[in-house]
């Protein structure tokens, strides 16, 4: 079972209490990009096997959209943080790495 | 026209080992808006007697109750006649403030749960662990298929709010939930 905290509201519930966004940290490519950009931006997604950065919506909750730190093989959440940011801030990769040490990184 | 409103499901009741009751028509007003403006706290204050309530808790001033719903939402309980007018009151006092105000009341429906097991009824319908939530709690959440806000009232009292729409719905999986011999005894 997949068990997260919303930063937004504090409340930890199992899944089904909120909605799956996708990959999170995503560079938009719009109109007037390149091809392989925009392909880029709409179908390659990283699909890792450990360490990913997803999107959630606490839907049934505070309604609010978070950005999740997890592993998918694990269903282990290292943290959860607000959606406002462009990067894993240090704290959430200090957090993995603790758990993870052989993690690559963020790339 | 409140003297022809008419409430989901009224007089609707259950006995089981928790008793579900179909509360009637509850005056239920929605403000969105920055929770930490001065002027928000100011006109629900004044307005509804009742400061602002900390995360996911629940201030009660006389027949009136303001609810934290999320981090730019409030929920204003008041007495359903009186809903038009606190509206009326709300959006006055908010006048040019980055903030919303509607009515909700005839959009909702509401049930209260009595008995002492209420963690052991609504924990069959919701990914909720209610050792957490004592009274003056508020909890979002989904019971079974659909959105519910649960209130803790008192030691042995939870009104559970939901979409009017869905009030049959939420009746029947409340009353199955909670039906005579079908305690799971998590929680006493
Ligand atoms: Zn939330």
């Amino acid at each position: 079972m997949l068990i997260l905290t919303c930063p937004c509201c504090g409340v930890t519930a199992e899944e089904t209490e909120f909605h799956g966004g996708g990959e999170a940290h995503l560079k938009r490519f719009g109109p007037g990009s390149d091809d392989a950009d925009y392909e880029s931006y709409m179908f390659s997604r990283k699909n890792p096997r450990g360490v990913h950065f997803e999107r959630w919506r606490h839907v049934y909750g505070c309604g609010k959209w978070f950005l999740a730190a997890r592993c998918t093989m694990t269903l282990e959440v290292f943290a959860t943080y607000p959606a406002q940011t462009l990067e894993p801030p240090a704290d959430v990769i200090t957090a993995i790495k603790s758990k993870r040490p052989e993690w690559e990184g963020f790339v | 026209m409140s003297e022809i409103s008419v409430s989901a499901l009224p007089a609707a009741q259950s006995e089981g080992f928790v008793r579900v009751t179909e509360a009637g028509l509850r005056g239920m007003i929605t403000l969105r808006g920055d929770l930490a403006s001065a002027a928000i706290a100011k006109a629900v204050q004044e307005i509804t007697g009742a400061a602002l309530p900390p995360m996911r808790r629940i201030v009660q001033a006389g027949e009136n109750a303001v609810v934290w719903m999320s981090p730019d939402e409030l929920l204003i309980l008041c007495p359903h006649d009186q809903a038009p007018g606190m509206e009326a009151a709300l959006r006055a006092a908010l006048a040019g403030e980055f903030a919303t105000v509607a009515n909700v009341s005839d959009a909702r429906a509401v049930f209260s749960l009595s008995g002492t097991a209420w963690r052991d009824a609504l924990a069959k319908l919701c990914p909720v662990d209610f050792s957490t939530l004592g009274t003056g709690d508020i909890r979002r959440t989904r019971a079974a298929q659909v959105a519910a806000a649960i209130l803790v009232t008192g030691p042995e009292e939870v009104d559970l709010i939901c979409f009017r729409s869905v009030a049959q719905y939420m009746f029947d999986i409340l009353s199955a939930a909670a039906s005579a011999g079908s305690e799971p005894a998590l929680y006493v």
